[in-house]
């Protein structure tokens, strides 16, 4: 067993040095890519493919490396992948989304250490004000659900899109303000609470704002909203490039889709230079000093409400922003996304990457969307074949004909968050990556007995 | 068995009968008082004329006709809520912590209590026309079945789920403690579609727990509204003022609830002094499970529907009466729960009247937080808790 030990330590020592790093990254990717490509329906190929990514974040190389290597793969390689089995798109726009709203809660729970148990009201206030003055809703006031006639205008134009994702940041960092200012003198778990009611309150009120004046079209929700336009030229100008190497013609809509996918990155890019920027900052000190001792850090002369503002007031803005996206990108809203359950989700992912960990919190929304949209819809797919087998438990002689339909594995995300949530604060609560300041702390910890 | 009688000392038990009494009485008088004013004042503006158009009375007499049946209404939802805050403010007294989990726990006591009942039916041993007193003979088993049950799940929650996190900084135990609920929902739907195909289950009906007893009528404009109480909600109101009494004497009578309290007041102390701190909150757990069991049987007797998702708004709005009542504190948690129940079903009864239809009884779940929001802001240590520091 230890020479084993050894042997593997060993293994990992010439992997990471000199030019294997290199090798071992670009192999890894190129094994993904050819995997996808002659076989766009496997879940493993695309496993293999997504973790190269993974691979090149830990290997040692230069730092020009990775990020050539990384833009390469994000920008260029994934599109064109995932425009040959849309479905992946579909799952890498998810990662995406939830990568940047993880980032954003990260900077409330990770950095200043409140727990925001309603963080998906802020999206839910992104998307419903895209949805409201980027649809014909401004018109449809006066009409119950469902009753309005079907030739009304759209209130603005598709393209004021880029103006609302500036203005929901705006406008969601003002809700955070707003929520914040009487609650943030509370304890931890009181706020935790309160901010769960806050989440509650807003999706209640969407629910319900269909009377007197119908507002959020209740239950149903808001559709069709537009998108920004894409001239058809850009369209065109994907099919000449890369027709050949996709292999089917490219339809606009999956334009749109990596048109999104791009922007969802690049809000994401965003995130990650503000919140390593503040971390670094004067603010990430005081948020700190806050997350490890309230009392000490009004001792130092720390504005401790102002600054809990500016971190609740950071993390909303983020989420307005990818609300708006979400609604864009979507073209439909409905309560049903805003759910306490999502914001469990996101704190989901935060946790498994790493508390205030940025490549921490990355991992953890990609981990959490593919369980979510991989393992456990794959399980569902697999126990719906099974049903309509012939196939029996041998011993216990259960036929799986008598499953009950309902056992969808698909929707079992709570028992999926539940688990997750309560093996990392058990055996692992600085997460899958710990933040680089928790490693310290821990090298202390080891060291200093 | 005379030192046994002895022994018991019965101003523990009358002081909470008197304490409930008067928190009754005293919560509905002002609300009654309030919503009077509020009818009076309203009855000038057009929501008067509105109402006058509607049911052909003035809204102060619609209030006044309407308002017995929304107070025993409200009581009967007070009493569960209070049943489930004793567990959060036990919890968080001895712990200083928020069970998340106890809504879960409800659900289980629910769901065991539920599917007992729904077994018996199946064997054809509840009938609608058995004798009365053999109906609440098999009641009494399924509420003690779901006490059992959902005391020994808040204990084994406690042993797998807290107890390894004790002493880590405040928010892990509590995000450990949101995970188990989200994992319980889950384990509940899991089995319960498994074993039956369906996680929907509707309380059987037997006994004569669904009868009303009416009291008489009163006229409201040219009908009449008959004012009386179901059976159900009465026996609702019985259990739990028997198991708040049966706490009380326990918490503040026994030797048991002076270690619980030693234990809340100071846990290393308590230990020095030969209590076994691991043994007492555990027990605390299986007290406040069991309660919160009971209280699930209690609501699935009174709204006839459960789900697994079935805790969590009385979760909530249960925690929001502990904060109201003040957090730590039994009778606190009592006043609490009534004052809340009863707000919640007056916002459900006249919300919609008194604004016009324009907001009605789909707002009343978002008026607990809007409650636990204003206490937390005015008077963080609620109604009767005591104004005590973070302990560091």
């Amino acid at each position: 067993m230890k020479t084993l030990g050894t042997f593997s330590q060993e293994m990992l020592r010439r992997i990471q040095s000199g030019y294997m790093p290199y090798l071992v990254s670009i192999l890894h990717a190129l094994v993904g890519i050819y995997l996808v490509y002659t076989s766009p329906r496997s879940n493993i190929a695309f496993l293999i493919f997504i973790s190269s990514l993974l691979t090149l974040y830990t290997v040692k190389t230069s730092a020009a490396y990775k990020v050539t290597a990384g833009v390469l793969l994000a920008v260029v390689v994934m599109p064109i992948l995932g425009v040959r089995n849309i479905f992946y798109l579909e799952i890498l726009f998810q990662i995406c989304v939830f990568a940047a709203l993880a980032l954003g809660l990260n900077i409330v729970v990770g950095f200043a250490g409140l727990l925001d148990l309603g963080y998906v009201a802020f999206y839910a206030v992104g998307a419903y004000l895209w949805a409201f003055f980027g649809s014909q809703q401004y018109y449809v006031i006066p009409y119950a659900p469902g009753t309005q006639p079907a030739d009304l205008p759209f209130l603005l134009p598709g393209d004021m899109f880029y103006l609302f994702l500036m203005l929901a940041v705006i406008i969601a960092a003002v809700t955070g303000i707003l929520l914040g200012l009487p609650v943030l003198r509370l304890r931890g778990d009181y706020l935790a609470i309160v901010t769960l009611g806050f989440g509650e309150v807003i999706r209640v009120l969407a629910n319900n704002l269909d009377k007197p004046w119908n507002i959020t079209n209740g239950p149903q929700g808001i559709t069709p909203i537009q998108r920004p336009t894409l001239p058809p030229a850009v369209v065109d100008l994907f099919n000449n490039t890369l027709g050949p190497v996709i292999g089917h013609p490219v339809k606009a809509s999956d334009v749109y889709n990596v048109l999104f996918y791009l922007m969802a990155l690049l809000i994401i890019l965003v995130i990650i230079l503000v919140a390593r920027r503040l971390d670094d900052s004067k603010i990430g000190r005081a948020w700190t000093a806050i997350r490890e001792d309230e009392t000490a850090a009004i001792a130092m002369g720390i504005p401790l409400v102002r600054m809990k503002l500016a971190a609740f007031a950071a993390g909303a803005s983020f989420a307005g922003a990818m609300g708006v996206m979400f609604a864009a990108s979507r073209t439909f809203v409905s309560p049903e996304s805003f759910s306490f359950m999502q914001s469990i989700g996101v704190l989901t992912m935060v946790i498994l990457g790493g508390i205030g960990s940025i490549p921490g919190v990355i991992l953890g929304a990609a981990v959490v969307v593919l369980l979510n949209l991989q393992v456990l819809q794959g399980l569902s797919l697999y126990l719906s074949q099974l049903r309509q087998s012939d196939a029996v438990i041998p011993i216990i002689n259960f036929a799986w004909k008598n499953l009950s339909t309902q056992l969808d594995p698909a929707k079992y995300q709570r028992l999926l968050f539940g688990i997750i949530l309560i093996l990392m604060m058990i055996f692992r609560p600085a997460g899958l990556i710990p933040a680089a300041r928790r490693q310290r702390e821990l090298a202390v910890e080891e060291s200093g007995d | 068995m005379q030192r046994f009688l002895k022994s018991i000392q019965l101003r523990e038990l009358l002081r909470p009968l008197g304490q409930m009494i008067a928190f009754s009485l005293g919560s509905s008088a002002v609300l009654s008082l309030i919503i009077i004013i509020l009818a009076l004042i309203l009855d000038q503006t057009a929501v008067g004329a509105s109402t006058m158009a509607r049911f052909k009375v003035s809204l102060f007499s619609y209030t006044i006709v309407n308002l017995p049946q929304v107070l025993i209404d409200g009581l009967t939802l007070g009493f569960v809520y209070a049943a489930i805050a004793l567990g959060y403010t036990m919890v968080y007294g001895v712990l200083e912590f928020i069970n998340f989990a106890h809504s879960e726990i409800f659900a289980i006591g629910a769901f065991v209590g539920v599917e007992i009942l729904i077994a018996l039916k199946g064997r054809e041993i509840l009938s609608t026309e058995m004798s009365v007193g053999n109906a609440y003979w098999w009641l009494i088993l399924a509420l003690l079945a779901g006490m059992a049950a959902a005391g020994l799940a808040a204990v084994v929650v406690e042993r797998l789920a807290y107890r390894p996190l004790r002493g880590a900084p405040r928010l892990v135990p509590l995000i450990s403690a949101i995970g188990v609920s989200f994992f319980l929902q889950d384990a509940i739907r899991l089995i319960e579609s498994i074993t039956t195909g369906q996680f929907h289950r509707i309380i059987p009906t037997f006994g004569n727990f669904d009868q009303r007893l009416t009291f008489g009528s009163m006229p409201l404009g040219a009908g009449s509204i008959s004012l009386g109480v179901q059976i159900k909600s009465l026996i609702v109101i019985i259990a739990a003022v028997v198991m708040l009494i049966g706490l009380n004497y326990l918490v503040n009578a026994t030797k048991v609830g002076k270690a619980i309290r030693a234990v809340a007041q100071d846990r290393a102390t308590a230990s020095l002094m030969g209590i076994d701190v691991n043994h007492i909150i555990a027990l605390t757990f299986l007290i406040g499970g069991m309660l919160g069991g009971a209280a699930g049987v209690l609501y699935a007797l009174k709204f006839t529907r459960i789900d697994p998702f079935v805790g969590f708004f009385p979760g909530l709005k249960a925690f929001t009466a502990a904060v109201l009542g003040g957090i730590g504190n039994l009778t606190g948690a009592l006043l609490g729960g009534i004052v809340l129940g009863l707000l919640e079903t007056f916002a459900g009864t006249f919300m919609s009247i008194f604004t016009m239809g324009a907001a009605g009884a789909e707002y009343k779940d978002i008026f607990a937080f809007s409650i636990l929001i204003l206490v937390l802001i005015f008077r963080p240590h609620g109604l009767m808790g005591e104004n005590v520091g973070q302990k560091a």
